[in-house]
C-alpha cells in the first residue's frame, strides 16, 4: 500500500472511532505531534509539582500537610505515566527528558506565576486543577491508546485534587476576615492566568484542526475555556467568591458565562518564557535532577551488588 | 554505567528505531535503565492487566516502583513486572492474515447450532 492510500486507511480507523495502538501504521505527523503534545503534559506534571511543593513544610496542619504530599506525589505519578505513554512512539525517556532539562521543552504557562500565600495552594488545586479536569476528560477519549489509558488513570486521581482545593477554598471563604481576604486575593491573582492554560484562541491555534481531525482531541480550546468558566463561576458564587472579570456576564439565552478578554500579550510573554517564575522553575528541576543523582547511582550499585552475590551463590 | 539499547514493545517504526540506536551508540547519553512493562491484578481472581512501563536497574526494583507508580490506591493486590524485551507480540492491525484461520470457522459459536427448545418442567 502507498503511503496515500495508508493514510486515507488511517482516517478511516480514526473516523470510526477506532484506537491506534502504538504498532499500528500512523503518519509521521501524527507521531511527531502526539510525540510534542505528550512529553509537553508529562513536563506539565513534573514542573507542576514545584509551585505546590514550595508550601509542604508550611502546611498549616497534619491533616493539609498529608494531603498536600499526597497529591504533589500524583503530579508525580502523572509525570511518569506520560512519559511512559510517549516512549511507546519511539521517544526515548532521556532525551525527552533532557529536552527539558536543558530549557528546549515547553510546559504548561500555568506553573510560572509564584505561589505567595498558603491560600495559592487552594486555589490551585480548585483552579488549575479544575481546569486540567476539563482538558483531559476530553483526552481520556484521545485516538491514541496508551495516552487514552493514562488519561482515564489521571483523571480518577484528580477529582480528589480539585476537591481538596475547594474545601480549603470554602473553609477560608467562611473564615476569618483575614482568611477571606487571602482567599479573594488568590482567586484575583490566579484566574487569568487558569484561562490562559486552555491556549490561544481557536483562530490562533494552528494545531487545534489537525488534532481534532485526528481524534487526539474532541473539543476547541475556546469550547473547553468555556465548560470551565460555567463551571467554576458557579462554584466560586456558591461560597461568596468574586471573579476579577468586570465583564462577566450570564447569557441567559445561551446558559452561557461570557467573560471578559484575555491579556494575549501577558500569555505568550509567560510561553516565551519571561513570566515571573520561569528560571526559577527549570533552576530548581536541574537541581531536584542533580541532587536526585547519588540516589540513581546508589540504586545502580546495589543492583550491581546483589546480581555477583547470585552469580556467586550459584 | 550504560545499558545497551534494547528492542522494545513499543517501537515499531524500523527506521525510527534504527535512528535511535545509532543515536545511543554515538552519543552513549542514553543512561536509562531497563525498561520493563508492569502489570496489575486489581482483585482477588481477576487477571493482570497491562498498566503501564518503567526503567528500573533490577526486577526487584522494578516492582517497588511499579507499586509506587501504578498502585498508589490499592490498584493491584498483585504486581508483574517484566522486561520489556522478552515480551513477543503479535503485529498491529496490518496483520489481519494472522488471525484469519477464526475468520470461517463459525461452527466454533453455539450460535451455528439450531436445537430443538426444550420445555420448562412442570411440577
Ligand atoms: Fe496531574
Ligand atoms: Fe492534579
Amino acid at each position: 500500500m502507498d503511503e496515500e492510500s495508508k493514510k486515507e486507511k488511517f482516517q478511516e480507523r480514526i473516523d470510526n472511532g477506532e484506537t491506534i495502538e502504538p504498532k499500528d501504521w500512523m503518519p509521521e505527523r501524527y507521531r511527531k505531534q502526539l510525540i510534542r503534545m505528550m512529553s509537553q503534559h508529562a513536563h506539565s506534571e513534573v514542573v507542576g509539582m514545584l509551585p505546590e511543593g514550595n508550601w509542604i513544610t508550611r502546611a498549616p496542619s497534619l491533616r493539609r500537610k498529608m494531603i498536600l504530599l499526597s497529591k504533589v506525589q500524583d503530579e508525580a505519578g502523572h509525570g511518569l505515566y506520560l512519559y511512559s505513554a510517549t516512549e511507546t512512539l519511539g521517544a526515548s525517556r532521556q532525551e525527552v527528558i533532557d529536552q527539558l532539562l536543558e530549557g528546549k521543552a515547553k510546559y504548561s504557562s500555568i506553573f510560572n506565576y509564584p505561589t505567595l500565600s498558603w491560600a495559592d495552594v487552594a486555589v490551585i488545586g480548585w483552579l488549575v486543577d479544575g481546569a486540567a479536569i476539563i482538558n483531559q476528560t476530553m483526552l481520556a477519549r484521545s485516538s491514541y491508546g496508551p495516552y487514552s489509558r493514562a488519561m482515564v488513570r489521571i483523571c480518577k486521581e484528580e477529582s480528589f485534587h480539585k476537591k481538596q482545593g475547594y474545601e480549603m477554598v470554602a473553609t477560608m471563604a467562611d473564615g476569618t476576615p483575614e482568611q477571606q481576604e487571602m482567599i479573594q486575593d488568590a482567586v484575583d491573582r490566579w484566574w487569568w492566568p487558569t484561562l490562559m492554560m486552555f491556549g490561544p484562541h481557536d483562530d490562533d491555534s494552528p494545531n487545534s484542526a489537525e488534532l481534532i481531525k485526528w481524534g487526539v482531541k474532541s473539543k476547541t480550546n475556546d469550547e473547553l475555556r468555556q465548560s470551565f468558566v460555567d463551571r467554576h463561576v458557579s462554584e466560586a458564587h456558591e461560597v461568596g467568591l468574586e471573579i476579577p472579570d468586570e465583564d462577566l456576564e450570564y447569557n441567559e439565552e445561551t446558559g452561557h458565562w461570557e467573560f471578559g478578554e484575555i491579556d494575549w500579550d501577558e500569555f505568550w510573554n509567560v510561553v516565551k518564557g519571561n513570566g515571573p517564575m520561569n528560571k526559577e522553575r527549570m533552576k530548581s528541576r536541574r537541581e531536584a535532577h542533580e541532587n536526585g543523582k547519588w540516589v540513581r547511582e546508589a540504586a545502580e550499585e546495589y543492583a550491581r551488588k546483589k546480581r555477583l552475590a547470585k552469580e556467586k551463590a550459584s | 554505567m550504560r545499558y545497551p539499547s534494547r528492542s522494545r514493545l513499543s517501537t515499531h517504526d524500523p527506521n525510527l528505531k534504527e535512528n535511535m540506536s545509532e543515536k545511543n551508540d554515538t552519543e552513549s547519553k542514553d543512561i536509562q535503565w531497563p525498561l520493563w512493562e508492569v502489570f496489575t491484578q486489581p482483585r482477588d481472581g481477576k487477571p493482570h492487566e497491562h498498566a503501564g512501563s518503567l526503567h528500573a536497574p533490577d526486577a526487584e526494583m522494578a516492582l517497588e516502583n511499579a507499586r509506587d507508580v501504578y498502585a498508589r490506591r490499592k490498584e493491584a493486590v498483585n504486581i508483574w513486572v517484566v522486561p520489556s524485551d522478552q515480551i513477543v507480540a503479535s503485529k498491529g492491525e496490518d496483520a489481519g492474515p494472522f488471525f484469519d484461520p477464526a475468520d470461517d470457522k463459525p461452527y466454533r459459536h453455539p450460535q451455528f447450532y439450531s436445537v430443538p427448545r426444550a420445555s420448562k418442567r412442570r411440577s
